[in-house]
């Protein structure tokens, strides 16, 4: 009897009223109000009641409407860790006055995953099937599994969706498919899977021609838009995870005198190489993306690299950093390191592109990695070489 | 925009395809078309190995290695000496790269 007695606890106050004719183990609670539902919900999923007893499980409605908040919010997910806990809680959700017959769309508990899509369906009537993949969007979560074939399964049957709807189709984004094995979900609950359009915004197109979708609606673009949004989250890992320790190395290699750490020195020698990083960050995570079609070659190293060869001489012309260069060591390790840090920095936004493949970036790396520490060692013996040569050592 | 030239690990079986489409419907980057009721492969340098096709080919037509592709993921799987992968634990948390 431990399930009563956690039903019990979790319930609360709620009085236990035992309906007539279900004639199950434990008795089902009644409630009217929201709270109670969301207790209730909890309950059913505790207790051992037969399937055809069972409410199915609808979690709210939902509209198209977008506030200014979520706006916002969406805004806010571009551009930090915001992201990370912005999600809805799985389940089923009516959009509009879905009945029996209404189309169910599946979609990820992303909470901009899931404003993107109700967003574009003004107008239908449709059930939302929101899988539980921990707040990440379709498309990578469908590569890690959690959009997957194991947790639509579960979803399915924990919503009760085959008695929300007589029809047994499910319509998924296409990204999605990464992770969705159709044949076994249609041989595990009934429900056949159609692939949709890649973009919320073909959706209803594509309901109005029967389930049926143009090449068009089939491809994934990568236009200058779709980038840009992208570089935000490519300057903040680097300024947060790199710039620091690179700004530390360079002021305490400025600051060293046989004295002691000079703070003058450390600022004045170290400002046109604090600058310069930040050049190398903005050529890696912003103009190589930004300008990715337009940089020659197709390496995204070598794309970095050109960026940021052409970035670094131009900022070695302003006057606060061309001082700087009349040293032959400083300049010699400037053109090594700076490019080759833009070079870096620019392979990892494969991490985030459309298009890249796992083989390709594996290749770039075999190459790119062994380079990136010979041009960081020869830089940093260049400057241990200044060093020496500015204490009349060498 | 397209990537390496002639890195991806896709393999077709056209002898196994029944011409059921999935790959076709499935493809981001329009890899399969279907002709005279069979996939046929446009240019395998468009595939950027996500593997869906290989997933929902339920005849084994399809073959292709994919795994996590950023390059954060594989540089820490060279270093701890395992498969690719990002270090976040799929809570969302603890991924310090952008990729997740």
């Amino acid at each position: 009897m431990e399930n009563a007695a956690a039903l019990r606890e979790v319930l609360g106050d709620i009085t236990i009223i035992k309906p007539a004719g279900t004639g199950t183990k434990f008795p089902l609670p009644l409630t009217g109000e929201a709270r109670g539902a969301r207790k209730l919900q909890t309950a059913l999923a505790m207790t051992s009641i037969t399937e055809k007893d069972a409410p199915p499980k609808i979690l709210g409605a939902v509209s198209a409407d977008i506030s200014r908040t979520e706006r916002w919010e969406h805004f806010k997910c571009r551009v930090g860790g915001f992201r990370n806990s912005y999600i809805v809680e799985p389940g089923l959700y009516a959009f509009g006055e879905p009945d029996a017959n209404a189309a169910v769309l599946v979609s990820a508990n992303y909470k901009l995953s899931f404003d993107y899509l109700r967003q574009e369906l003004r107008g239908l009537n449709a059930w939302i099937l929101v899988l539980d993949t921990k707040g990440i969007n379709v498309w990578c979560a469908a590569g890690k599994g959690t959009f997957g074939t194991e947790e639509l399964i579960a979803r399915i049957g924990a919503s009760k969706l085959y008695s929300v709807v007589k029809h047994r189709r499910l319509m998924l984004p296409q990204l999605g498919a990464v992770g969705m094995n159709a044949a076994e979900i249609r041989r595990r609950t009934g429900f056949r899977v159609s692939f949709g359009p890649v973009r919320a915004a073909d959706v209803p197109a594509y309901i109005s021609a029967g389930y049926k979708k143009t090449p068009g609606m089939a491809t994934v673009r990568f236009g200058m838009r779709d980038r840009l949004v992208l570089t935000p989250m490519e300057l903040n890992p680097a300024m947060k995870k790199y710039y620091p320790w690179f700004a530390a190395g360079v002021l305490l290699l400025f600051g060293l005198q046989r004295e002691g750490i000079l703070f003058a020195d450390a600022w004045n020698g170290a400002l046109p190489f604090l600058l310069l990083g930040l050049v190398a960050v903005i050529s890696g995570a912003l103009l190589t993306p930004v300008l990715l079609p337009y940089i020659p070659f197709r390496s995204f190293a070598l794309k970095g690299l050109l960026a940021g060869f052409i970035t670094v001489f131009l900022a070695t012309l302003l006057p606060v950093i061309s001082d700087s260069q009349d040293d032959t060591l400083l300049r010699a390790a400037t053109f090594l390191f700076f490019p080759a840090a833009s070079s870096y920095i620019a392979l990892q936004f494969t991490g985030s592109t459309t298009y890249t493949g796992m083989s390709g970036v594996k290749r770039e790396l075999r190459i790119g990695v062994p380079l990136y520490i010979l041009a960081a060692a020869l830089s940093l013996l260049l400057l241990l070489a200044y060093k020496l040569d500015e204490w009349g050592v060498l | 925009m397209k990537y390496l030239a002639n890195v991806a690990t896709l393999e077709y079986d056209l002898e196994k395809c029944t011409g059921c489409g999935r790959c076709v419907e499935v493809c981001p980057h329009g890899v399969f078309v279907m002709e005279d009721k069979r996939a046929r492969i446009t240019d395998r340098d468009r595939c950027m190995e996500c593997g869906a096709c290989a997933l929902n080919c339920e005849y084994g037509a399809i073959g292709v290695d994919s795994g996590v592709g950023c390059a954060a993921a594989i540089i820490t799987g060279l270093l701890t000496g395992s498969e690719p992968t990002c270090g976040c634990d799929g809570d969302g948390n603890g991924g310090s790269s952008s990729c997740c």
